[in-house]
């Protein structure tokens, strides 16, 4: 789940700066406008928690963290001593509602903009019309530690790069969506997406019999369908498999309940071989041939022969194989390059550029250091921006202005002064809040929504996705394995 | 099917059904030791140690053989491998490797079995908690196999978790019956004695065949027809016989590309069972008897890991 929680532990370190309670009524309310009046998409759910007691609730929510535990969804935490491997993701029972108009625009927007990165991705694995025409610097692509030189003239089916995108959206100011990043290796997540649905069901059934809701349950098939949709050679029966990185991986649990639900074998790399560019898989029976690999292991682990030679989850031979057609990994090799922190401000340019149409979903304004005017403002409002490292991860080498000291943020200052590129800055947004189950009642937390979309040979995605809410108030560092939990996210259907 | 699924699927239902015969393996023990009948008290839990071959384990770490001392090692003790604590955790940590292979209903019982295990060691196990504890072991052993039957595709998956279950069966029934051997051996006297009939008695109802034995027999318990109930009679359920010809059915259906000479091996050991004699058992000794048995067995499980575990060829 490492993607998952980094994402979270930037959301809360670096935009979701709570602000002073005092603050909150400038804080966009998921379920509450500002005169306190309750949201037309809310109003169904509302009535039902009014009528119903803090007691029930809290009985509620203690059922669904024993069912959580006995049903496993655990997830793996390195380097705790303290409370053992497994832990749970805390499960939220106030669920994310989203009207069914505003859904309509953001699935559109969804659309656009993964349609568009694919169409980035084959370019500048092949033409790269998009540097030719000037709308990118050829240096922030090329020059880019994500840009795979393996993958250029390698053709993939359907031209899809990107079957599986976590495209994460948080509300901010009156309540406009905003992409926060887009997740093109192994977005991570949906099986709480689905769990939490199926818990929702079991804890409060008749909430889903006072109102339609949309299902999210026939997510595996869609996926299956997606993945057999881009299999080599036309084969009429592909056979798809899921590849892990083994039962310690933070995600392992999501990897397994995959694999199961679409009903296809759960795979290591030990359970793989390549013969003649083949992949094939060791079985009771002999070897069997493997069409799709949905591989949830990094590009550098795939193949020792290829990539990093010290890895022992890979396959020898895997991209050969790959490379001469006759096997698809999803997501391919080399998605990296869209994804990047440098990419994301140059994403509107791309819908322009591929789709000749105006962005549905806009960005955070975001500020290019390597653009002097950009860099002119930025060393002027440090105080007000959060400033990230292009390349860095998980909070680090990042700054968040206005939780910054003034000898922080001088020696950022000179930092940015010396590497101008290497930096981005944004705007400190207030996240949208919803009401949230915490231990002193009903209280508001900040949410975002990682919507799943699939690309193969259509483009196709369940209603919503998976909300994460921030778990605790007031504070500006959330540990990632701490302060995390996730709520059903509920589309209406009218 | 993967191989190392299959790998999996026949461990995990080794190690649950182990976890369970070790309980029936203590519960006999016990109830001997209860008897109190030789000099030595402490006979019974010595037996135990050397029958499940784990003797060397048990002096690394403890210093005298006392019932407290083998109790625990045998239970609770997480570094004793033998242990139904860690048996019960090498069926859920197997489990947890093929999630996507069984059912989501196993898959539960399972886990909340292994919740329950980590709770229960530690609290520890009272005196007057043992048989309670026996039984709840169990309970969950029957639980998991009943899910399996109830829930899971008769697939291939299903066959390797049988094979798993019937090949410790006859492994542990093997031991078990041993246990007699090793107990009664410094007090021969006793035969046919009252502490003789209980100590049969108890034997046969740890693995559930007391009342079985009064059926077939209505009439006294002699170690002839115990010897002849749990080796030869193929309709009583935790029988060598009846084991070995669910591993041989099991054995023909799995029936991969390489597994003749698996096959040829179980043939033999089961029409062995099927056409033996208990005068020819007796003949050889009934503990050399099992002792060869409980090789062939070994050997057994070493064929289906070549076979289809880890083939050494592609």
């Amino acid at each position: 789940m490492h993607s998952l929680f980094q994402a979270w532990h930037e959301l809360c370190l670096g935009k979701a700066i709570t602000l002073p309670s005092t603050d909150m009524k400038f804080i966009y309310d998921e379920m509450r406008d500002a005169d306190g009046g309750v949201r037309t998409s809310y109003k169904n759910f509302a009535n039902w928690l009014e009528s119903t007691s803090l007691e029930v609730l809290a009985r509620k929510r203690r059922e669904a963290d024993l069912a959580f535990h006995r049903v496993g969804i655990t997830f793996a935490v390195y380097g705790e001593d303290n409370s053992g491997p497994e832990r749970l993701i805390p499960f939220d029972i106030v669920p994310r509602i989203i009207g069914a108009h505003e859904w309509r625009q953001i699935e559109a927007g969804l659309r656009q903009r993964v349609k568009a990165l694919n169409a980035f991705l084959h370019d500048v694995y092949h033409d790269q019309n998009i540097i030719k025409a000037d709308r990118i610097p050829a240096q922030q692509i090329l020059g880019n530690t994500q840009y795979r030189k393996e993958m250029l003239g390698v053709n993939v089916p359907g031209n899809i790069y990107a079957h599986i995108a976590g495209i994460d959206l948080v509300r901010a100011g009156e309540g406009e969506y905003y992409v926060l990043e887009d997740n093109l290796r192994t977005p991570s997540g949906v099986s709480y997406m689905l769990e939490d649905r199926k818990m929702m069901m079991r804890l409060f059934p008749e909430l889903f019999s006072r109102q339609a809701i949309a299902p999210v349950e026939h997510y595996p098939d869609l996926l299956l369908d997606n993945l057999r949709s881009v299999a080599p050679d036309n084969e009429s029966y592909p056979n798809v498999v899921v590849m892990t990185p083994g039962q310690f991986n933070s995600a392992y649990f999501e990897h397994a309940f995959l694999a199961q639900q679409m009903g296809v074998e759960l795979v290591e790399g030990s359970d793989l071989f390549v013969h003649d560019d083949t992949v094939f898989m060791r079985t009771t029976h002999g070897p069997r041939r493997v069409h799709v690999i949905y591989r949830r292991i990094d590009d550098d682990f795939l193949d020792p022969l290829a990539f990093r030679k010290d890895s022992a989850l890979g396959v020898p031979g895997l991209f050969s194989a790959y490379r001469a057609g006759r096997v698809t990994l999803a997501n391919a090799v080399g998605t990296g390059i869209a994804d990047d922190k440098a990419m994301y401000m140059h994403v509107p340019e791309m819908i322009r550029f591929y789709c000749d149409e105006e962005p549905i979903l806009s960005n955070v304004p975001t500020h290019d250091l390597s653009k002097s005017q950009d860099l002119q403002y930025v060393l002027e409002h440090l105080s007000e921006l959060v400033v990230k490292e292009v390349h860095g991860s998980g909070g680090y080498g990042m700054l968040v202005g206005p939780a910054a000291s003034k000898e922080e943020i001088r020696l950022f200052r000179e930092k940015i002064i010396a590497e101008p590129a290497r930096y981005i800055a944004q705007p400190t947004l207030a996240l949208s809040t919803c009401p949230t189950f915490v231990e002193s009642g009903i209280a508001p937390r900040h949410i975002d929504l990682r919507p799943f979309v699939l690309s193969g040979k259509d483009i196709t995605m369940v209603p919503g996705g998976l909300t994460r809410v921030a778990l605790k108030d007031g504070s500006l560092v959330v540990n990632s394995s701490q302060g995390g939990g996730t709520k059903d996210t509920w589309v209406l259907e009218n | 099917m993967l191989s190392s699924t299959a790998d999996h699927l026949f461990w995990m239902a080794r190690s649950m059904e182990r976890a369970e015969n070790t309980a029936r393996m203590l519960d006999v023990t016990y109830r001997m030791s209860l008897l109190k009948h030789s000099m030595d008290v402490f006979n019974e839990w010595r037996a135990m140690l050397s029958i499940s071959g784990l003797h060397e384990e048990y002096e690394t770490r403890y210093s005298e053989v006392t019932p407290t001392n083998v109790m625990h090692f045998m239970t609770l003790d997480e570094k004793n491998p033998g242990s139904i604590f860690s048996s019960i955790n090498k069926a859920r940590e197997n489990a947890r490797a093929v999630r996507g292979a069984i059912t989501s209903e196993m898959w539960e019982a399972l886990n909340h079995t292994w919740l329950e295990m980590r709770e229960r060691q530690a609290q520890g196990i009272s005196e007057d908690g043992i048989s309670d504890f026996f039984e709840w072991v169990k309970e969950r052993s029957h639980l998991s196999r009943g899910i399996t039957y109830g829930t899971l595709l008769q697939d291939e998956a299903f066959h390797f978790l049988r094979l798993g279950t019937f090949l410790e069966r006859a492994d542990n029934t093997a031991r078990i019956l041993d246990v007699k051997y090793h107990v009664l051996l410094p007090s021969l006297a006793d035969v046919g004695g009252a502490v003789d009939y209980y100590q049969w008695s108890a034997l046969l109802r740890s693995v559930s065949s007391f009342e079985a034995y009064r059926k077939t027999y209505r009439d006294v318990i002699t170690p002839m027809r115990v010897a002849e109930l749990l080796v030869l009679r193929a309709d009583m359920p935790r029988s060598l016989a009846a084991c070995m010809q669910e591993v041989d059915r099991l054995v023909q259906q799995i029936n991969g590309p390489r597994s003749g000479e698996l096959s040829r091996c179980c043939g033999l050991l089961q029409a062995e069972l099927r056409f033996g004699t208990v005068d020819g058992i007796f003949e050889k000794g009934l503990h050399e008897y099992l002792n060869e048995f409980l090789e062939r067995i070994y050997e057994l499980g070493d064929l289906i890991n070549t076979t289809y575990f880890w083939p050494t060829d592609e």
